[in-house]
């Protein structure tokens, strides 16, 4: 095995690992901000569940992204031919 | 392992190459279409059961655009409403067995936001005129112009990406668990498959929603303008 898809494979895995670290840290913290939210406001909790479901598929986004990346260097690397 | 990345051919038609995601997707509209056709032949006033819980759909779904985006829901109801349940439809396709969901290959997904790409000009220009659509670049500022036109591009390919690596690392994550462990061994992956589906339709949906009302409402004249305007009328009066 050459030296470019060993590469390829660690980076892979490193892209997968470290850009779940960010957003995991920012779902936490949006579902937090929520739940504080309701406690205080439960009347305004369908307004504000509905909001954070979309703020989460965003914030989701960023690690689907690095699995897109990933899955590129394993399966479509343009280097490997 | 195949990639997810590419799809095979399942037939030729001709020249042209027909997947199992076109398949699906055919499926997936004859079906809807039908559906959709039958169920409205024989409205009444006092509603059938059936047609008291289709009523209850389009209702839930008015009081979402509503809600996302302030507009009267009329005009979008039909395309916000087809996106959404094609979507879910599609993500939940894969509880057949067999079946793969098309919105987990990159085709479909490309379709799907391309097709927002074109409604967001299409109500831009429908409501605004093509000077309204091109002065909705302009807001809220003319330098965010290049801004604002490399926006539009991205988030299309946001979209897509979201939609696609959703649905499809669901999949394929199902895929790995089920060639490792045994039989009931994934439900659970499936169970969440399912929530990740709707999810992602509801997302789908309410984005293009807020994209197409951002449009509208920035290429709306402003109450300067728009008084100016008055007053030029009145003048030719």
């Amino acid at each position: 095995m050459d030296y470019l898809s060993l590469i390829s494979i660690f980076s892979a895995a490193f892209a997968v690992s470290f850009g779940a670290i960010g957003p995991a840290l920012a779902e936490g913290r949006s579902v937090a901000a929520a739940m504080d939210a309701i406690a205080r406001q439960p009347e305004a909790a369908n307004t504000i569940s509905r909001t954070l479901f979309v703020g989460l598929a965003m914030i989701e986004t960023t690690a689907i992204y690095c699995l897109v990346v990933a899955l590129l260097l394993l399966f479509a690397n343009p280097l490997l031919g | 392992m195949t990639s997810p990345l590419e799809s095979l051919p399942l037939f030729f038609v001709g020249p042209v190459p027909i997947t199992s995601a076109i398949v699906t997707t055919w499926g997936i509209m004859i079906a809807l279409a039908l559906g959709a056709y039958s169920l409205t032949r024989r409205l009444t006033l006092v509603p059938s059961k059936l047609q008291a819980a289709m009523e209850l759909m389009v209702s839930v779904l008015d009081g979402q655009i509503r809600d996302t985006s302030g507009a009267e829901p009329a005009p979008y109801r039909g395309f916000i409403g087809t996106l959404f349940l094609f979507i879910l439809i599609a993500n939940w396709s894969s509880l057949i067995p067999g079946v793969e969901p098309p919105t987990a290959t990159l085709e479909t997904d490309a379709a799907l936001a391309v097709l927002v790409f074109v409604s967001v000009i299409w109500f831009g220009v429908r409501s605004g005129g093509v000077r309204g659509y091109l002065k909705s670049f302009a807001a809220p500022n003319v330098i965010m112009v290049p801004l604002n036109m490399l926006e539009t591009v991205t988030r299309t390919f946001s979209m897509f990406v979201r939609l696609f690596g959703n649905v499809m690392s669901g999949v394929f994550v199902i895929g790995i668990v089920a060639s490792l462990a045994g039989l009931l061994v994934p439900i659970p992956l499936m169970a969440l498959d399912l929530l990740t589906g709707l999810v992602q339709a509801y997302i789908f949906a309410v984005l293009a929603m807020v994209f197409i009302t951002a449009t509208v409402e920035d290429g709306k004249p402003t109450s300067r303008e728009a008084a100016s305007n008055s007053a030029s009328n009145a003048k030719e009066l």
